[in-house]
């Protein structure tokens, strides 16, 4: 038979589906890009066998909020470069924002990201389209034309739709479309001209802050809008335990609403800024040890469903610079996983539940394919060495972007192999032959 | 103690640093009474004034404080010049640090952003003031004056009144005075006092004429009159009504009462203009002295 690359047998790893609720080892057969088989013993003659023994088998991790800068700020990030970093980081899809140069308002932006990204290969790309033309604020953009083009869901992400008329017909035109609005929630007059969280460290370093407040009264809107609309809106990388709070309101009453996290306000708090160092420089910002507890716990408990990067690629330019000046932004991709295994490794969160918000919830959340390893399935998985320690170093990471305040960290837990429709587009070299192609 | 080093925060320094800033800053003063004004002890040595931002008395202080010593004295006003040309401000730096100086004096808009020169730069860097974060040579001169009239400023009470947000004076204020044992209340308008500050280790009072009776000194800080136009406060008038000292503030309070303020002093907002004949005004003692402080500085960190 012929192997076009696309036919595996991974045997003994520890299964861990969200999407079936499986934890247990078996073997995994995927023919053709699909699996076809799970048990806990296959053998099938002629297909290479990839050892998964000790190793975690997951379906293929997802991330549904980053920034591949392309079109318009290639120095930045490329599709190229973006698609590998996420491979890297486990990830086989991705959700790419709006935020390019043309901004992606049409569907012949939206065309070109996932054309080139075809032809790139490796992880799969879904662009979400913007909300407004040039992420104005002002007028609707094509919606209709995005998605048959292949966006997912829209978004004006950084920009934040403010004018509340314009948002709620936003949403309104989106339902018609199926396809969820994407929101990033900023009141950008509370949050204008600050830097970090408004608190105790913006009071010693003298930078003006970013009240909590500045997320909470656009969570508050927007889940009104959602209540007034019907249309389900799912909240980017909330940032404090108000946020969680209303959400969790939101959800009691039945208002369609999902929400994500970001690995970097699950592990660091705006302490991190007292160095001033601009890889701290994120919006929404890093803010207290309360508002992270309650993050990680939300997280836990479902009530914030998935996590995402928000990998946001800056070059020297913007990030060698004073704090004030510097772009926000981390590069996160490739540490996402690593980061939330930390919870893991602490017993705040389960396997299960870890795997779940990286990849079950975000599936579910923008209606794609994967998340599971279901017979049938594409066979995007994701093959994670849990008890691998690794040390954070920029200059070897494979997105443009080195900017992480993550750097020098030692994680435990890291993606071996990744897998999109069968294709290993991620291998890390230190699986290399020992365990790889035995026939 | 300090040679070598830059002088970025109070924040970063210890009590006893400061201590031994403010006897060389006693010595150095004693210069400024002689008939010739000046000793060769930093001769040989370049001191670049770096000004991202315009001032006109902090440079010309540093630069009579380097002159003092017989430092050659450069004024290299960036203010908005270099970043319209396209040059980033570590560029700026890197090239004055390559015309081979000694040490270099900086003012910026931005907080941290002379902290982030000292670590591009190898030779000493000295804070003249960076955005809302620090001004360290001015702690120092307000606690050397301090000192000067209350002979010690271990115990002392101290207020700090005004936009105490923006405020780089009080935060180096705050930070000197407690680490030499002062207690320190902020005043203002809840507008301008920043969330959680009594994580500094200060208190909060929101009446200037309940403070005034308990306290041995009282920084005045300067209202940037910019702020008007933000919705910080109603206006000038109120602010100076509520928030502002004048005579009759004044009256019933302890005669030992020090008055400063950073200076310039917008006469009839924070304080009326009659409070500028005060007896216990010591604003133009402050302005010595940070000539003298600034000499003290640039000797700790280059002299010998």
């Amino acid at each position: 038979m012929t192997n076009m690359g696309r036919d595996w047998l991974i045997k003994g790893g520890t299964i861990i589906d969200p999407s079936t609720g499986t934890l247990e080892v078996a073997d995994i057969l995927v023919e053709g890009g699909q699996i076809t088989g799970v048990a806990p013993s296959i053998t099938q003659r002629g297909i290479p066998v990839i050892e998964a023994r000790g190793l975690w088998v997951v379906p293929g991790l997802i991330d549904i909020h980053v920034h591949f800068r392309d079109p318009g700020y290639e120095y930045k990030e490329t599709i190229e470069t973006g698609l590998a970093a996420a491979g890297a980081g486990g990830f086989t899809q991705v959700c790419c924002m709006a935020n390019t140069l043309p901004v992606n308002d049409t569907g012949a932006i939206t065309f070109y990201m996932v054309e080139k990204a075809k032809k790139v290969g490796g992880p799969l790309l879904h662009p979400v389209g913007a909300i407004t033309k040039e992420q104005k604020g002002e007028s609707l953009a094509e919606m209709g034309d995005m998605v048959d083009m292949g966006a997912v869901a829209v978004s004006d992400d950084g920009n934040p739709v403010m004018n509340s008329e314009v948002m709620r017909r936003a949403m309104e035109y989106a339902s018609h479309f199926g396809i969820p609005v994407v929101d990033h929630c900023e009141d950008k007059n509370l949050s204008a001209g600050g830097s970090i969280h408004e608190g105790e460290v913006s009071t010693r370093l003298g930078i003006k802050g970013i009240p909590s407040a500045s997320e909470e009264v656009a969570v508050a809107r927007d889940l009104c809008l959602a209540r007034q609309t019907g249309t389900r809106i799912h909240l980017q990388h909330l940032s404090s335990k108000g946020s969680v709070e209303l959400v969790k309101w939101a959800k009691d009453l039945g208002i369609p609403v999902t929400c994500e996290v970001t690995p970097h306000h699950l592990a660091l708090t705006h302490q991190a800024v007292e160095s001033y160092d601009t890889s701290t420089k994120v919006n929404p910002p890093l803010r207290t040890q309360e508002d992270r507890q309650a993050l990680i716990e939300a997280l836990a408990q479902g009530i914030i469903d998935c996590v995402a990067s928000d990998h946001a690629p800056h070059s020297l330019k913007e990030k060698d610079v004073e704090y004030d000046l510097a772009a926000f932004g981390i590069s996160g991709v490739e540490t996402a996983l690593g980061v939330v295994l930390q919870l893991v490794h602490e017993g705040k969160l389960t396997p299960m539940r870890a795997i779940e918000t990286l990849s079950t919830a975000p599936a579910r959340i923008m209606g794609l394919e994967g998340g599971s390893l279901k017979v049938g399935q594409p066979a995007h998985i994701t093959l994670i060495d849990p008890e691998k320690t690794w040390r954070v170093k920029p200059e070897k990471m494979l997105s443009k972007g080195k900017n992480t305040p993550f750097a020098g960290w030692e994680l435990k837990g890291k993606a071996v192999i990744t897998m999109v429709e069968g294709k290993v587009v991620w291998k890390d070299e230190t699986i290399g032959e020992s365990g790889n192609d035995q026939r | 103690m300090l040679r070598g080093r830059d002088l970025v925060a109070l924040a970063d320094l210890s009590g006893e640093e400061i201590l031994y800033l403010l006897e060389t800053a006693q010595a150095m003063k004693e210069v400024l009474t002689r008939d010739i004004k000046k000793v060769p002890t930093l001769r040989g040595k370049t001191v670049v004034n770096l000004f991202f931002e315009p001032s006109t008395r902090t440079r010309t202080s540093f630069e009579i404080a380097g002159k003092r010593l017989s430092a050659d004295v450069v004024n290299f006003s960036a203010a908005t010049s270099s970043l319209t040309k396209g040059e980033t401000l570590k560029d700026t730096a890197r090239n004055i640090e390559a015309m081979v100086v000694d040490a270099v004096v900086v003012r910026h808009k931005a907080s941290g952003a002379v902290r982030y020169l000292a670590r591009e730069l190898d030779v000493p860097v000295i804070n003249a003031g960076d955005g809302s974060h620090e001004h360290p040579t001015q702690g120092l001169l307000d606690i050397f004056t301090i000192k000067e009239r209350k002979g010690s400023v271990e115990g002392l009470k101290v207020a700090i009144a005004g936009d105490i947000t923006h405020s780089r004076v009080a935060r180096s204020d705050i930070h000197g005075l407690l680490k030499l044992g002062c207690q320190v209340v902020v005043v203002g308008p809840p507008t301008m006092v920043p969330p959680d500050v009594e994580r500094l280790g200060v208190s909060v009072s929101s009446s200037v004429e309940e403070v005034l009776g308990e306290v041995d000194v009282v920084i005045m800080l300067r209202i940037q009159m910019e702020r008007q136009s933000s919705p910080l406060f109603p206006s000038l008038r109120e602010y100076s009504r509520y928030f502002g000292l004048n005579m009759e503030k004044l009256k019933d309070v302890s005669r030992d009462l020090l008055i400063m303020h950073p200076g310039p002093v917008n006469w009839g907002v924070e304080l009326s203009p009659e409070v500028a004949y005060h007896p216990r005004n010591v604003i133009l003692d402050q302005v010595t002295n940070g000539v003298a402080v600034r000499m003290a500085v640039l000797y700790a960190l280059i002299g010998g």
